[in-house]
């Protein structure tokens, strides 16, 4: 049998508004942009890709449930899209609800936060995987089994925390470096660990997908169904499961429409099921399917980003790390306050595209269109999320004053 | 290959960039091979190797602007043939300036003449009308961006217009001002390259004794932050805006200090400025400095403000940068088109430079992180690849003209 698993990946982050200086210790409210037309403008943002992404494929995704018997899929939302769904495109969610009810979608855990606690704050880290648990019981009434961390980064401690914790599989990047002369279509086992199966990422099929799609000067441009299948059919020469895991926003935001990318996935779908040899499955069934080839290690934190596969877009420059630095500082005040409004605020502060709008490596190899941000520069970026530390600092001041 | 270049100046008889970017272009163009004539306005004695420089009067140098930038009887000293009358206004000079090239075209005819702003476009004209020698019209800065807000001198933009047009090709200086060539004198963008000026690192002994400014050494030590800015005080280099922004952050984070080097038709208004915004304990003027007290201002300052409303390029950045400092630059200024490691802001915002200036101040981070990022970037900038693009340039408009004579 030779198996697709497909891993789609949706998240939005709630951007900074451009917070000055003269702004702290007066205006509190971080995320309101009120120019509509702003990059920071949150709600435009999430209303523009559910527009161009959110509402097209889910509807594919349905349409494909429906009519395929053996199609399924695995899906990671974080808090902050779904609570900007439930504010802005409600509807996203009752599509969302009706697919998981089919039994045949799975919702893969992760940070509430889509932060990079794991890495600070062992504690807040656990605490955000559970609220992310709570309000995926709350939403769809299931309990997620399989762990993905923040820009699928991973290491051994990860797997080993995640082990203990209870989860049943854990996803990571299929990178080269770790693999060798290994297959990714293969279940493994993370090195110290009892029971938690591993599964990687082929990235590049993923990315045959995710990036290569619509670039015409790929020489295997443009890329048909029948090619891709050949692809897929050969790779499970090496393996039966071959692991698509992707950004959900790879459907219509980061490829348009234009390109043809929607039917490409849909007529995938439909080839994929008639040959009886083929099936889908969703990550716990591939984690089930079968007992673990071998062991693999992974000291060192791998991620699916750029062609270091590390977290230098992250936490790769002085500023990134004083940003982070500062923010995790602020913990047990925050949460000795009490206030509902300051804590959600400061979490919000620990999502990672803070730190990457703060990501400088890019001038190095004069790639500055690799990285989208709302802001100027990542100095800017910088500058507005330390002027929103210091307004919380103030109100931590306020509340402690107010208790005396 | 011969190149005759039209200049207006060269160091040390300059008055800013554009006489710094015409010789260290000269310089690297040398190098590639090219054999220079470069013509100045004046006389004055410049000892180079690399090239002739060629004084199409004789006059001093600091009276090369005429009746443009200041008002005093012009002093003759002797003429050349063809200064027979009484040189008065800087009019009467690029008419000196030109009969000068028409002699010069008699002996020699030259593979190309580069001329370098509006100055010089008439004399460049000629060439290119009598002669037939393919025109390169080089762009430092256009009558917009001298006009500031205002819209500038009638009569240069004419001038300017005339030599945009008969140019056969234009180098600007940064996609700013491509973008104003097309817009506001409607010349084909095809017609035009940028050629962002370069950076050569001073090669002399120069080092920070700290010496010059012994008050701002003592306020430093006690926690003050040193903002500097240079240039001439004119509409250009939106300097009001920069004096508001100063009085914002100043009553935020009262331990700065904002230096004005340079000196020009607004002094007086901003000295009043200052005082009405209540802060001119926290300003300095310098006056018109150079040499080593002005890299001791780059020296002793934090921040470098380049406040330009319209800024072609923007030498004096890369200088700060060299000696060190965190750059804040506006949008409106060419050289924020090859650095990243820099924080930019429309002229107009004043309250985005105050908070800048006052997160500078308050977060070494940010500094630090500047200073590291404009490192690796300003030096990269070579002389030497801005006369690989003159080359060719200078190609293209021979071909041009075998192909239509």
């Amino acid at each position: 049998m030779r198996s697709i698993v497909l891993y789609l990946h949706m998240h939005q982050p709630w951007r900074l508004k451009h917070y000055s200086i003269f702004s702290v210790d007066h205006d509190h409210d971080y995320w309101t942009e009120k120019d509509w037309y702003a990059g920071t403008n949150n709600e435009r943002i999430f209303k523009k890709v559910a527009e161009k992404s959110y509402r097209p494929m889910l509807a594919i995704l349905e349409k494909c449930i429906n009519t395929y018997a053996g199609f399924k899929f695995s899906i990671s939302i974080t808090g902050t899209w779904l609570d900007q769904a439930e504010k802005w495109e409600p509807e996203l969610i009752e599509t969302l609800k009706r697919l998981v009810k089919t039994g045949r979608v799975e919702i893969v855990a992760e940070t509430y936060y889509h932060s990079l606690a794991f890495f600070y704050d062992r504690e807040e880290f656990e605490a955000q995987v559970k609220a992310h648990q709570d309000k995926i019981h709350k939403l769809f009434g299931v309990k997620s089994q399989v762990y993905r961390n923040t820009e699928l980064s991973y290491n051994n401690e990860l797997a080993r925390w995640a082990d203990e914790f209870g989860f049943k599989g854990i996803l990571a990047e299929g990178w080269d470096k770790i693999l060798e002369w290994r297959s990714p279509n293969f279940v493994y086992r993370p090195e110290g660990c009892k029971n938690i199966k591993l599964l990687m990422k082929n990235y590049r099929l993923s990315d045959d997908v995710a990036f290569r799609f619509s670039d015409k000067h790929w020489k295997e441009w443009p890329l048909t169904v029948d090619k891709y299948i050949q692809w897929l059919e050969a790779a499970t020469l090496r393996g039966p499961l071959i692991n698509l895991f992707m950004d959900f926003e790879t459907f219509g935001e980061n490829i348009w429409e234009d390109t043809g990318i929607f039917k490409f996935f849909e007529h995938l779908v439909y080839r994929w099921d008639r040959d009886k040899d083929n099936n889908f499955l969703t990550v716990s069934e591939a984690c089930d399917a079968a007992e673990p080839t071998a062991e693999i290690s992974m000291p060192w934190t791998v991620t699916w980003a750029d062609t270091e596969r590390d977290l230098s877009a992250w936490l790769g420059n002085s500023m990134q790390h004083e940003a982070m630095k500062s923010v995790y500082s602020l913990k047990n005040e925050i949460l000795a306050s009490g206030d509902p409004k300051i804590i959600e605020d400061w979490r919000r502060l620990q999502t990672s595209d803070h730190p990457y709008y703060m990501c400088t490596k890019y001038f190095n190899d004069g790639d500055v269109h690799a990285y989208f941000s709302p802001y100027d520069s990542p100095y800017d970026a910088f500058l507005y999320y330390m002027n929103a530390l210091r307004d919380m600092r103030g109100r931590l001041d306020g509340i402690t004053r107010r208790k005396k | 290959m011969k190149i005759l270049m039209l200049g207006w100046e060269l160091p040390p008889h300059n008055s800013g960039g554009l006489g710094v970017a015409c010789l260290n272009l000269s310089k690297s163009l040398a190098k590639m091979g090219a054999d220079i004539d470069f013509v100045v306005p004046y006389e004055a004695e410049h000892h180079l190797k690399y090239m002739n420089v060629l004084s199409a009067m004789k006059i001093d140098p600091l009276i090369r602007y005429g009746g443009a930038y200041e008002s005093k009887e012009i002093e003759v000293k002797k003429f050349h043939k063809t200064d027979t009358k009484q040189v008065l206004s800087i009019r009467d000079i690029q008419k000196s300036y030109c009969e000068f090239v028409e002699r010069y075209l008699m002996d020699f005819k030259p593979d190309v003449v580069h001329a370098h702003d509006w100055l010089t476009y008439e004399a460049g004209i000629l060439a290119k009308k009598q002669y037939g020698i393919p025109l390169v019209a080089h762009v430092h800065a256009t009558e917009f961006d001298r006009g500031g807000e205002n819209g500038g001198n009638p009569l240069i933009h004419e001038i300017e217009y005339q030599g945009l047009i008969w140019a056969d090709k234009i180098i600007a200086v940064s996609q700013a001002t491509k973008n104003i060539i097309v817009e506001k004198y409607k010349i084909p963008a095809s017609k035009i390259d940028v050629a962002y000026n370069g950076w050569t690192s001073p090669d002399d002994d120069y080092h920070y004794d700290g010496s010059s400014y012994q008050y701002l050494e003592n306020l430093k030590k006690k926690g003050y932050t040193i903002i500097s800015t240079v240039g001439r005080f004119t509409l250009q280099k939106g300097l009001f805006h920069l004096m508001r922004a100063a009085a914002r952050a100043i009553s935020f984070h009262p331990k700065m200090v904002f230096l004005f080097a340079g000196d020009g038709e607004q002094k007086d208004e901003l000295m009043r400025m200052s005082a009405d915004l209540g802060i001119s304990q926290n300003v300095i003027f310098t006056g018109f400095i150079r040499g080593k007290q002005l890299r001791d201002i780059y020296s002793i300052s934090d921040i470098f403000v380049m406040s330009s409303v319209s800024e072609p390029f923007g030498l004096t950045a890369l200088e700060a940068a060299h000696h060190g400092n965190a750059l804040i630059v506006t949008k409106q200024s060419g050289v924020g088109e090859v650095l990243h490691s820099i924080l930019r802001y429309d002229f107009w915002d004043e309250d985005k430079l105050a908070g800048a200036l006052v997160n500078i101040a308050e977060s070494p981070a940010l500094v630090d992180s500047l200073r590291d990022g404009i490192k690796h970037e300003y030096a990269r900038i070579s002389w030497d690849d801005v006369a690989k693009k003159c080359v060719e340039v200078y190609d293209e408009v021979r071909k041009h003209k075998r192909n239509r004579f």
